[in-house]
This record gives C-alpha cells, structure tokens and sequence, in this order.
C-alpha cells in the first residue's frame, strides 16, 4: 500500500473530523467548505484504491486480495453515503458525521495497511 | 440559532428515532454494521472450522447491527420495536460474550466483536446498545 498516500488521507480525514467538530461547536451545517474538504479525501481515497489494485495486480504478496481491497472500496463507497446522510438532518447533528467519518478512517487504512504488510514476502 | 432537534408534530408523538442526534447514532451503527458484516463473512468464507462459535457470533452481532441501523434511520411506527429488540439483544449479548471470553477462553479459538466487552473496538461495542437504549427511551412517545 502506498504509504504517503495513507498518510495523507489519514491527515485529510482527521482535518475533516476536526472541521466539523468547529463548525458542531459553532452550530453549523454542511457547507461548501465541508464538501470541498470531504471531495478532497475522496479523491484520495481514489488514488488509494487504484494504487492498490495495481499493487494487488504487480506485486507477490500473500495478503487477501479480497480482504485488503474491500476495506479501500468500503471506505470510498462511505463518502457519498456520508454525504446524503450528513446533509438529510438540518440541524448540527447532520455536521457531527462528518466526525465519525473524519475518525474511522484513518482507522480503516491502517487496517488495510496491516493486512497488506503481514502478506509481505 | 437552528434547534437541535425537530418538534414533535404533536404533543406525545414519539420523535423520528433518524433525526437529531440520532443521525450520529446511526452512523456509528452503520460502521459497525458494516465492519461486522465484513468480518465474519470473510472469517466464515475462508476458516469456519477453525473457530465455529466465535464465528456464529460474529455474524449474530452483524446481523443485530444491521437490523438496528435499518431499524433506527427508518421512521415507520413498527420499526420502534424491531429497534429496541436488536439493541437490547445486543445489550445481551456484549454482557455474556464479554463474560464468557474472559472466564472460559477455550470457547473462544478466536476473538469476536463482543470479546472482552468490545476491548478490540475502543469498547464502542458496550457503549452502542446503551446509547442506542437511552436513544429510544429519549424519543420514546410519551402521555
């Protein structure tokens, strides 16, 4: 797995998580700013599953394939729902899952990282 | 100032389970709706026999995280019900798991969601069905 591109998505994710607990505080909804931060990271995680599917593809490694994969598809297919979800309550409370959101990344990564790793030849 | 929450459309109406803060609760069900049902169909995929009952378990759990997701963002009077008994069979089950993997560890080859109180998870897995309990009771219709 390519690590700087973790490492950035785990940064973006937790800069996510740390906007909307501001804008919560603030009592604030999604806005443009939310989305463009939440499209920034989806793009990334993007990058992160077409990388690793091409590492799945190039490189021996004993991890599985299904496993490792499933845990970048999941966390792309999060953005979207997360969207429709946090924009369908109109009040702060829709903003704070973009918290959830922003925390478990990071989390889920470094998961697909260890799968990956421990399947290293 | 936009309130927390909606009004309730008329005095004793129970409140949507799927608005206000109840969205937050939702999300993490999803999570864990999601993750559980990842992890015990690729455990029971790929090594069943190695450890059936910790297993069985975790689909259990995957399947009461999914009912209670499903059950919380839907407003139809019914699912009141389907909630409350998926968060309460959960709440059961976190509490004799989470016993059962610390007295007898011979049952348990393998961890699951619930071993040791949900310790592999941030002990989110105790925290959700108390949570999900003082959610329903919070919106539960009153008079």
């Amino acid at each position: 797995m390519v690590t700087w591109i973790q490492v950035a998505n785990s940064v973006v994710g937790l800069l996510l998580a740390a906007a909307a607990g501001v804008y919560v505080a603030r009592d604030r909804l999604t806005d443009r700013v939310l989305l463009a931060i939440a499209g920034l990271l989806t793009v990334g995680l993007v990058a992160q599953l077409v990388t690793s599917f091409v590492l799945v593809l190039t490189e021996d490694n004993d991890a599985n394939p299904v496993t490792f994969l499933a845990y970048l598809v999941g966390c792309v297919a999060a953005m979207p729902v997360a969207a429709w979800w946090a924009r369908g309550e109109p009040s702060r409370a829709g903003t704070a899952v973009w918290i959830v959101v922003g925390l478990v990344l990071p989390f889920l990564l470094l998961r697909a990282s260890q799968v990956w790793d421990a399947g290293a030849l | 100032m936009p309130s927390d929450a909606p009004a309730p459309a008329r005095p004793g109406a129970a409140r949507a389970t799927s608005t206000g803060w109840g969205r937050l609760l939702i999300a993490v069900y999803a999570v864990f709706a999601v993750a559980a049902t990842g992890r015990s169909s690729i455990q029971l995929a790929t090594q069943a026999d190695e450890a059936p009952f910790p297993y069985a378990l975790s689909a259990l759990a995957a399947v009461l995280y999914l009912v209670a997701t499903w059950a919380l963002a839907s407003d139809r009077p019914g699912h009141r019900r389907v909630a409350w008994a998926a968060v309460t069979v959960e709440a059961a089950g976190v509490v004799v798991v989470g016993t059962l993997s610390l007295v007898d560890e011979a049952l348990f080859p393998d961890d699951t969601v619930w071993s040791a109180f949900g310790a592999g998870y941030a002990f989110f897995p105790a925290l959700l069905p108390v949570a999900g309990i003082a959610w329903l009771l919070a919106t539960r219709p009153r008079g």
